[in-house]
């Protein structure tokens, strides 16, 4: 894999129009492949509609704007994109997390933190007495001085960490998330080593993530964590909680990828013949509801990235229905193979 | 018969070898082949680089296409494989270098 400078977006790829990626998922654009559809195989074993189980995670896309672009980012985020969730759709969020009782509120993006109201908004969420987990990249705490703070001020909040490492060594991690970024990444989890992250304290989790640098899927989970745990202790003694292994899902920046590289017929035909049942029972978007920067409703954060908003009648955060959204059907499209692979992916890693 | 002897999308057709003849011995391959990459006294990375190892000696090319995916899904990383790849290497010129030593033997035995 290679890192651009430039989102999909920017550089005026026809990829960066969702109904485009949409059209090559379906063989309808681009290539002529096609693959069992996705819906088809959930009814088959019983779970279509597929419904949500409850709302137990908000996941809350902060913007689009991050300080790196990596080559396979499902978001099509960087520094180009000016996409930014505003105060008051943030109020808004607020006074949602307060009159229900979600437990976790997940912030991603781009990179959250640049969001100018990201430190208000975690003092107020954390006033709610909700979980907080923040998806920080790592180079972001270095970026600039007024990020300097960030571990302390997520320790004080208690806020769980999710970082994205893709390997504990420099080639295979700037490969995929930009030059330099591995040393950087390794700076910040000492700093946040330094202020107790990754270690016995319960309430400071430090989670990384993992997910394959090219067209292949995770390995074992737990193979792995044990790995990283040893040669991040023995190079740069960095300790962590858990390592979440996440499946590529196959739009925006490695769909690109996979399109340029000659491998997404290849991928696209592990991720069908991977089809696990029990990782369909479990899949992520049954318990959470993603939130876009515009305050727009989706599934899951990759059905936000595709542009398919809740089926419900309330599609913004200011109509939202609990009852409403706990009933509706999940929208699916032939991404979702990415999500029932093997062991499967969510957010938080496996989920068989 | 195809005008080559290696197509790679025979490859996953090895899983259906039994249903040609033989599904006895398919099925107790198999069921072995599955127990001996398993995690044991050896990681699965630590058994899926000797499979890649094994499978540049043994110059198969399934084999080869087939473990240098399972080294990359099992964390391995460039380096890693290739020193995999250059024990082979070495154990197989070594062998071929050894045999030398009969050479030098038998010419010794009748030289002067």
């Amino acid at each position: 894999m290679a890192t651009s400078t430039k989102s999909l977006k920017a550089q005026g790829n026809q990829l960066a129009d969702t109904l485009i990626q949409l059209k090559v998922l379906n063989g309808k654009e681009l290539v002529d492949a096609k693959f069992p559809l996705f819906a088809e195989k959930l009814s088959d074993i019983g779970l279509k509609p597929l419904k949500p189980t409850g709302i137990d995670i908000f996941q809350i896309n902060m913007g689009k704007m991050c300080n790196q672009v990596c080559a396979h980012c499902h978001v099509d985020a960087g520094p180009d994109r000016k996409e930014i969730m505003t105060r008051e759709t943030l109020e808004r969020c607020l006074e949602i997390l307060a009159e229900t009782d979600i437990k976790t509120v997940d912030l991603t993006g781009g990179a959250p933190e640049m969001n100018p109201n990201f430190f208000w908004f975690v003092e107020e969420v954390s006033k709610l007495g909700k979980h907080i987990i923040d998806r920080c990249n790592l180079t972001i705490i270095l970026a600039n001085k007024k990020y300097h703070i960030l571990p302390e001020f997520l320790a004080k909040h208690k806020v769980e960490v999710v970082s994205s490492l893709p390997y504990y060594n420099a080639k295979k991690t700037d490969s995929q998330r930009g030059d330099g970024v591995f040393e950087k990444s390794i700076k910040a989890l000492q700093m946040l080593n330094e202020v107790g992250y990754g270690k016995d304290n319960p309430d400071l989790q430090l989670n990384l993530v993992y997910n394959p640098s090219g067209a292949f899927l995770p390995g074992n989970q737990a193979s792995l964590e044990a790995d990283f745990k040893r040669q991040l202790k023995r190079k740069y003694d960095i300790v962590f909680n858990n390592l979440f292994a996440i499946t590529n899902l196959p739009i925006s920046r490695f769909l690109d990828y996979l399109l340029e590289s000659g491998n997404y017929e290849g991928y696209m035909q592990q991720l069908v013949e991977a089809f696990n049942p029990i990782a369909a029972h479990n899949v992520m978007c049954r318990n959470t509801i993603s939130i876009g920067w515009d305050g727009y409703l989706y599934d899951c954060d990759f059905n936000q990235m595709l542009e398919l908003k809740v089926a419900a009648k309330g599609q913004h955060i200011n109509d939202f229905n609990v009852d409403e959204l706990v009933n509706r059907n999940i929208i699916l499209n032939q991404h979702c193979y990415g999500c029932t692979a093997g062991a499967g992916s969510s957010c938080g890693g496996e989920v068989v | 018969m195809s005008k080559t002897y290696f197509k790679p999308e025979d490859l996953k057709k090895f899983g259906k070898i039994g249903d040609f003849g033989a599904p006895d011995l398919a099925k107790k391959f198999f069921e072995y082949y599955g127990e001996v990459f398993k995690e044991g006294a050896l990681t699965e990375r630590e058994k899926s680089l000797i499979a890649l190892a094994v499978a540049h000696t043994v110059q198969c090319p399934y084999c080869i296409d087939a473990y240098a995916v399972d080294c990359l899904q099992k964390g391995a990383d460039e380096d890693m494989m290739s020193e995999a790849v250059h024990v082979a290497a070495a154990i197989k010129s070594g062998a071929t270098l050894v045999n030398s030593v009969m050479m030098i033997n038998k010419a010794q035995e009748i030289s002067m």
